[in-house]
């Protein structure tokens, strides 16, 4: 058994709904990684800042509010700044297909949205994490 | 029923079940959404016993027939769409749409540096300007979205918590500029902050300032806003946050006491404010639980209120929005969300709702088109128009399985109850993380059991097919943030800066005292103080929350 993967689940900008953020860190847990969750209303600057702070192999972030490419494309580029972009990047919530085209071109691993079930989530962070660009 | 007909009931019962046991379909299990084992048969053994205490009569207590003796033979459920997006202008033509397509009350959306009382202009704000709902900056831009819109004919819902005294404010002030005094103003403020803690997010202040801002509303409302719903305690959120049905009925009523509690240590008469609380409910996919759950719940709180000390009867009846669930709205073959959303609605008219949101059936995947929307409030006038549900009060009422249910909706609801008392009352069980675990659980399990498929989801976990991206999906333009800060300047360079500031310092004077904040919040609105100055005088002096993370 290596070391346990370690992730940090973030709600960046205003967005209050984290079912799914809480849903997914759990089911993370149950997998046996590590999860350590933000909460809510965090920046993109401090969503990095804890990542690199908790020294995570996975950065998941959770948006509903229509806010995701402003806030998650500065996420991308903190880690690119940081040169950080081992990170494992993943995105979730309501994007739209043309939206989630836009932030893997910036550098995001994986964009999940409704109907993607948390056995998929554990299967690509287990076959992804470290092959990260 | 005699103990000779119960005798001779629970041997022909027993004899059923063991015929049953032994043949077809005997193995298929069946749950709630709170776990509970539903048996295949109910009989009259598990439903009334006392129908006058149980039941009574729709417009008497303990209400569980309904709020009113005929119900919607006298008039239909109010049909209020939830709307409002990216600038007030834009907002007020969909309202204007709304209003010409039928609808009966306005439901107006707020973005979210709005609901948490931060400027268009905040750092903050960055991104999610006009996003969710309207951006309101200033009592501007509540003139430009009530344009023409005469606010003595409509009622207006306002979907706002934390700042929910400013925003009623600038109604108030909106009005005044109509023409229109206060006591003719109809409508509803949601003002419920405790489930923003541990459902919905838009938390500013600790809880106790909180409260307090809360009671000051309610107070003043009973003094001057005499046909205005103070305050919309909501289970809405609760559910689509992963509670379940009796969940959403305990944190619910549980939040709804605290509030009753605070107005009355403040030296409120309970039933001066008790006839203007009002309720707000999520209509999920299990019909019959659903119209339980809304049963349960009303005869829940005639007694709650009853034991709280109210005596009006108009205390004891717990009126009730309604909208369909988002969560139970699907990404994939999203036409088919139009049929859930039927039976959501059918469970709400079914229920005895005093008003209904119907969702749009594309809300999974952005904010919804105008087609979708239309759709939406079609879906509610054909059931109120077509189906003839509407001609009897109650319709389900002493269906054997619905009253079992709604008296073990009840039950559990009320052991929630008993056990957040002990812990010391909701405040308590919010910051030892106890209602967000409890939901949380919920949530998870409701997410397995569809992924192990004991829960079938058509199109998501079932019934798949090759399907491609939707087209029409509505997009706020992204210059609309550049638009609304200009706005805001122009706002702040032409106003009276003196008066803002002396409006301001007032405010901060009563914020630090205990006299009501409502007069101090008028003055500064209608003096053009904006919504993130004003939050900012009470940031400074009541602190911000901050929550605890598990």
């Amino acid at each position: 058994m290596g070391k346990k993967i370690r992730v940090l689940i973030a709600k960046p900008g205003l967005d209050g709904h984290d079912r799914g953020a809480r849903v997914i860190a759990q089911a993370l847990r149950d997998a046996g990684m590590e999860v350590v969750y933000t909460g809510l209303r965090r920046t993109p600057e401090q969503v990095v800042s804890a990542a690199l702070q908790e020294d995570v192999d996975v950065i998941g972030l959770s948006s509903l509010s229509g806010a995701h490419i402003g806030l998650f494309s500065r996420v991308a580029e903190l880690l690119m700044e940081k040169k950080r972009t081992d990170i494992l990047l993943l995105g979730g919530g309501i994007i739209p297909d043309k939206d989630r085209e836009v932030l893997m071109a910036k550098g995001f691993d994986g964009i999940f949205t409704p109907g993607t079930t948390m056995k998929e989530i554990v299967t690509f962070i287990e076959e992804n994490r470290g092959t990260a660009k | 029923m005699t103990d000779q007909e119960r005798e001779r009931l629970m041997e022909s019962v027993r004899r059923w079940q063991e015929s049953v046991s032994a043949g077809h379909g005997a193995a298929a299990k069946a749950e709630t959404s709170y776990g509970h084992e539903v048996s295949p048969l109910y009989t009259p053994l598990d439903g009334v016993e006392d129908y006058h205490r149980e039941l009574g009569f729709p417009g008497e207590a303990p209400y569980t027939r309904g709020v009113q003796q005929t119900m919607y033979r006298g008039r239909l459920w109010t049909m209020r769409q939830y709307a409002g997006f990216a600038s007030a202008e834009e907002s007020n033509r969909r309202y204007r749409y709304l209003l010409e397509q039928g609808q009966t009350g306005l439901s107006v959306a707020f973005d979210l540096p709005t609901q948490v009382g931060y400027d268009s202009d905040h750092v903050m704000a960055r991104g999610e300007v006009g996003r969710v709902g309207v951006a309101i900056d200033s009592l501007a831009d509540m003139e430009l979205l009530f344009d023409e819109i005469p606010l003595d004919k409509v009622s207006t819902s306002m979907t706002i918590n934390a700042p929910a005294a400013v925003l009623l404010a600038m109604y108030i002030a909106v009005a005044e500029k109509q023409g229109i005094g206060p006591e003719k103003l109809r409508g509803t403020i949601q003002n419920d902050i405790l489930k923003e803690y541990f459902a919905r997010g838009t938390y500013i202040f600790p809880p106790v300032p909180s409260l307090r801002l809360i009671t000051d509303t309610i107070s003043y409302c009973s003094r001057n806003l005499a046909r205005w719903n103070t305050i919309s305690i909501s289970g809405y959120h609760i559910r689509e946050a992963g509670a379940n049905a009796v969940q959403e009925v305990a944190f619910t009523l549980a939040n709804a006491v605290t509030y009753v509690q605070a107005a009355v240590a403040q030296g409120q008469d309970i039933d001066e404010f008790g006839p203007r609380l009002s309720f707000f409910f999520n209509a999920q996919m299990n019909l019959l639980e659903e119209v339980a759950k809304f049963r349960a719940a009303r005869r829940l709180w005639s007694r709650l209120m009853t034991e709280l000390g109210a005596k009006d009867p108009r205390s004891l009846r717990l009126r009730f929005h309604t909208q369909t669930a988002g969560a139970a709205l699907t990404a994939q073959q999203p036409l088919n969300n139009i049929a859930r959303v039927t039976i959501q609605a059918l469970a709400a008219a079914l229920g005895g709702t005093q008003s209904l949101h119907t969702n749009s059936y594309d809300e999974a995947l952005a904010l919804p088109c105008e087609e979708s929307v239309r759709i939406a409030l079609r879906t509610q006038q054909v059931l109120g128009h077509e189906t003839g549900i509407t001609a009897t009060s109650d319709p389900l009422g002493g269906s054997y399985y619905v009253e079992s249910l709604t008296n073990d909706i009840e039950q559990r609801a009320l052991d929630y109850l008993d056990k957040i008392k002990k812990m010391g009352g909701v405040v308590r069980a919010i910051e030892e993380g106890y209602v967000q675990r409890e939901i949380q659980q919920s949530a998870y399990r409701v997410q397995k059991r569809i992924e192990g498929e004991d829960s079938i989801v058509v199109g998501v976990n079932r019934f798949k097919t090759d399907e491609e991206a939707p087209k029409n999906l509505l997009e706020v333009d992204p210059e609309m943030e550049n638009r609304q800060r200009n706005k805001l300047a122009a706002v702040k360079r032409e106003r009276d800066e003196a008066m803002v500031k002396e409006c301001l310092g007032v405010l901060q004077e009563a914020a630090e005292g205990s006299a009501n904040l409502m007069p101090p919040i008028i003055e500064a609105v209608r003096a053009y103080a904006t919504l993130g100055e004003i939050c900012g005088v009470l940031r400074e002096t009541f602190g911000e929350y901050e929550a605890p993370t598990f």
